[in-house]
């Protein structure tokens, strides 16, 4: 979820390829020449694809396994991907299991993003023709296999739960037929399902393979991965963003028994020890001076103020930064006269805060790389390799496992925490494994957060209740600083939700523009990304206006909906308002609050019950309404919505990372309150029918909840909530 | 220095200074790695392993003080525990990395209470956080295992 490189340019396709060869430029080892950008990406990569293509390996068993290209790290894609080539296959679904691809940018390249790497949502959505695709190519070369050897017509040949079979009563199992029907040429344009004939796609048989491994404490992640000979490194960081090592005294360090060298690195100074708790203690008994002439020190609550001031149209705007528009027409200084409306948000930093704490293992020595790691986006951490040890990136082994969360953290541009494992298996050398084991603190401190962002607007109200113009002012982070795409015009994911937005369509006059100043705390995507910050200026100020204008606020949004053309999300919204019983009164104590939000193609309605408890919200009920095209797996689909959910909640209610003179305030989760189970909603499900392709489902559940919740507690108090998180720190 | 600690039933012998906390000893001594490393400061409950049937938080916990004590782990669960089976069923982990400490804590809740109420839910996992937000059926599989409530999922 969360985790893309090019979110907007990735969803229209357009940029594929200026992306492609910016990586490649990026990558430093090679030069773009005659031949395609993939293929230099790839120069240097094995490639053992079998008779059923990259995604599929049956066994003499019959035992079918499916190759994925996209990490799993909650979001069940495993069991989506899955179930697209079982279906296709008529694979016996109790029998296929799944397998995480290697790093191989021409085999398993993210059509969208046109790179190896798991993120905006896509996940499903770039893999519904391929594996579909694969599954019925397959299925055929069985088909042709069994009326090759019975000698009867192909056109009469079944196949069921992983059974050939004929009219006549012969039959063989996927693993009788193997030999024959891997000598079958497969079909270029293999004959698809009629989607009206899928059995398992779409059925809560679609369940999810890993669930017995993690409920074991057998699934592995990279925390687990103990190699022999290996080291455990930690790394003493600088306090503050951009200063460096100035000087280092390891002589302590080194007397803790089970220390076994301490290195410097770009990023600070690494004690490697014999496990962990050595590597731990080394680190505190290390002595580190840092050079922080160069470090950031900025202090939030004066940023806050600052954009808040840039946003009014105050103050001097930093060099080099310019307001640049979206979605806006008409002149706004022009829109007929009425009443205006103007609020402003408030939104902070916030930490991914994955339950696994950043960590990679690597392997460096005489041509050879390897990482083993959950590695959200392996052509990026093949590329940032590549440049550390001199090698092709494609000759870069990454074997990814299982992560502990990402929720967009893994994946960005730097490839910050393995190219710092990276530099220190370098300098170990020998091949050794070297393990980096970052604690929470190092993880929470980081940085890479969700840039703290203000939003101003102004609203001109018509006779009618309705907007007749909108004037917004985001200013924000971007999120594509080091990218390896040049910057051409306005970063969409710090816009994105806002810009697209059915209310700004349906309002005659828009002046929307972004300002997008630049200091030295690393951000980046954030489960949802620009929408983290845009749905809730939109559905709190469109709630707000609602109630100005004395409309009911599902009728106001439909209003808006109509007049926008919005069908999926008139769709969406009616479905949950008829599930949460909207025209009906709340249980005794509870109010409801609404909000809906489209992005990563799909659009999602919550409803949200909340009461005051000890003047502290409180969430119930959530009925939430998905339209996300095709259900692949809808048992999956409404895990993701409790988890975007609970995410989006927890950062709504609690999450707020400060800095003050540079340094992060926040360390673990004493200080950075997350959701805990008692605090969790019961959430409800329900998914708007659709023939349309599969888009994204990690994703947009989890930007609604926060206006769902600041809408409700509007009804209970009619104030505005100006400012996150909601819940205030004592 | 070496000390014998009792895990999951059998002697163990560890070389480890006195300090070091259970769960390093579990995870790189013994293999252990089931039990996860998410705070380090008994904040998030990954590490939640159980002495002499108590849930404890194996990070803050050094060696020392857990002589003579039952050290239980997920990997004592056998992976048919009523509690594991209900996990499955209902397709409660999404990233995982948490749920070894969820099922430890929901196993000694329901050895000391096997009819827990809400709120008994609320205080026995309210120490384990999930950032992949899987509460809801965390809640409804330890119901389930409790033979609580009938909550059929495919």
């Amino acid at each position: 979820m969360n985790k893309r490189i090019a979110p907007e340019a990735a969803r229209k396709g357009a940029t594929r390829r200026d992306l492609v060869i910016g990586a490649t430029v990026v990558g430093g080892a090679l030069a773009v020449g005659a031949c395609s950008p993939l293929d230099l990406l790839g120069i240097g990569a094995k490639s053992d694809v079998g008779a059923f293509g990259p995604f599929i390996k049956i066994a003499p068993d019959g035992a079918v396994t499916v190759i994925s290209k996209h990490i799993e790290f909650g979001q069940g894609n495993h069991a989506g991907l899955a179930a697209i080539v079982a279906e296709e296959l008529d694979a016996d679904w109790a029998k296929v299991t799944v397998e995480q691809a290697p790093a191989n940018v021409k085999l398993y390249a993210n059509k969208t993003a046109g790179i190896q790497l798991t993120g905006g949502s896509t996940a499903i959505a770039n893999s519904w023709n391929q594996l579909r695709q694969a599954g019925a190519a397959a299925r055929a070369m069985f088909v042709q296999a069994a009326a090759t050897k019975w000698g009867v017509p192909a056109g009469e040949i079944t196949v069921k739960d992983g059974v050939v079979g004929h009219a006549t009563g012969k039959s063989a199992g996927f693993g009788e037929l193997i030999a024959d029907a891997a000598k079958v040429e497969p079909p270029k344009e293999p004959k698809l399902k009629d989607p009206k004939t899928f059995t398992l796609i779409g059925t809560d048989r679609v369940r999810r393979k890993d669930s017995r491994a993690k409920s074991t404490g057998q699934a592995t992640f990279t925390q687990d991965v103990h190699k022999p000979n290996m080291l455990t490194a930690m790394v003493a960081h600088a306090p503050k963003f951009g200063a460096t090592v100035s000087s280092f005294d390891a002589t302590e360090a080194k007397k803790v028994q089970g220390v076994v060298d301490v290195i410097q690195i770009p990023t600070g100074v690494a004690v490697l020890a014999e496990n962990t708790y050595a590597a731990k203690k080394g680190r505190e008994a290390l002595k580190v001076q840092w050079d922080e002439a160069k470090a950031e020190r900025l202090s939030t609550d004066k940023l806050a103020t600052t954009y808040a001031e840039w946003a009014a149209g105050k103050g001097t705007l930093p060099e080099k930064t310019a307001w640049q528009g979206f979605d806006s027409k008409g002149d706004f200084a022009k829109a007929p006269q009425g009443e205006v409306f103007e609020t402003t948000y408030d939104f902070p930093y916030l930490a991914h805060a994955s339950m696994e704490p950043m960590n990679c293992v690597a392997e460096v020595g005489a041509g050879k790389a390897k990482l083993t790691f959950g590695s959200q986006a392996p052509t990026l951490d093949q590329l940032n390799t590549a440049k550390i040890v001199g090698m092709l990136p494609g000759a870069v082994e990454i074997e990814t496992l299982f992560a502990g969360g990402s929720f967009g953290r893994r994946a960005n541009f730097q490839s910050d925490y393995v190219t710092e494992c990276v530099h220190i298996a370098k300098k170990v050398g020998k091949g050794r494994p070297v393990k980096l084991v970052w604690t929470r603190e190092d993880d929470m401190q980081a940085g890479y957060f969700r840039p703290l962002t203000h939003h101003n607007i102004r609203v001109v109200i018509g006779q009618d209740g309705f907007p007749v113009a909108w004037k917004h002012r985001i200013v924000t982070q971007s999120l594509m600083k080091g990218s390896p795409m040049p910057a051409k015009g306005l970063d969409e994911t710090t816009v994105e939700g806002a810009k697209g937005s059915p209310y700004l369509k349906a309002t005659p006059i828009v002046d929307a523009q972004a300002l997008l100043p630049d200091n030295g705390v690393p951000v980046l995507w954030w489960r949802s990304v620009g929408a983290t910050h845009t749905a809730f200026a939109m559905e709190h100020t469109i709630d707000q206006l609602a109630r100005k204008a004395g409309k009911d606020p599902v009728e106001y949004r439909l209003a808006l909906y109509e007049k926008a053309g919005a069908t999926r999300h008139i769709g969406a919204l009616k479905l949950a308002a008829e599930k949460a019983g909207w025209t009906t009164p709340a249980p005794a104590g509870w109010s409801r609050g609404v909000a809906v939000h489209e992005s990563f193609g799909s659009v999602v309605a919550q409803i949200a019950e909340v009461q005051l408890v000890d003047g502290q919200p409180k969430v119930g009920r959530v009925v939430t309404a998905v339209d996300c095209g095709v259900a692949i797996a809808p048992d999956q689909i409404a895990s993701q919505m409790e988890g975007g959910i609970c995410y989006g909640l927890s950062a709504a209610l609690f999450g707020k990372v400060t800095l003050k003179d540079g340094v992060v305030e926040q360390t673990n989760f004493d200080t950075y309150r997350v959701l805990r189970n008692s605090e969790a909603p019961r959430v409800e499900t329900y998914i708007v029918p659709s023939a349309n392709p599969p888009s994204g489902i990690g994703e947009p559940g989890t930007p609604v909840i926060g206006p769902a919740v600041a809408n409700a507690l509007l009804a209970i108090t009619g104030q505005p909530s100006l400012s996150q998180p909601l819940v205030k720190a004592v | 220095m070496a000390m014998t600690l009792d895990v999951n039933g059998k002697p163990m012998t560890v070389n480890a200074a006195p300090d070091t906390p259970l769960l390093w000893v579990l995870r790189d001594e013994l293999g252990l790695t089931g039990s996860k490393f998410g705070c380090g400061v008994g904040q998030c409950g990954a590490c939640t392993v159980l002495a002499d049937g108590q849930p404890i938080r194996s990070c803050s916990m050094p060696i020392e003080g857990l002589g003579g004590m039952k050290i239980t782990t997920i990997e004592s669960l056998g992976g048919t525990h009523p509690l594991q089976e209900a996990w499955v069923k209902h397709d409660v982990p999404q990233c995982g990395y948490c749920q070894s400490g969820q099922l430890m804590s929901a196993a000694a809740l329901l050895a000391a209470n096997p009819k827990p109420t809400d709120a008994d839910i609320d205080a026995a996992m309210d120490g384990n956080i999930c950032r992949c937000g899987t509460y809801q059926r965390i809640r409804a599989a330890i119901k389930d295992a409790a033979g609580l409530a009938a909550a059929p999922k495919a």
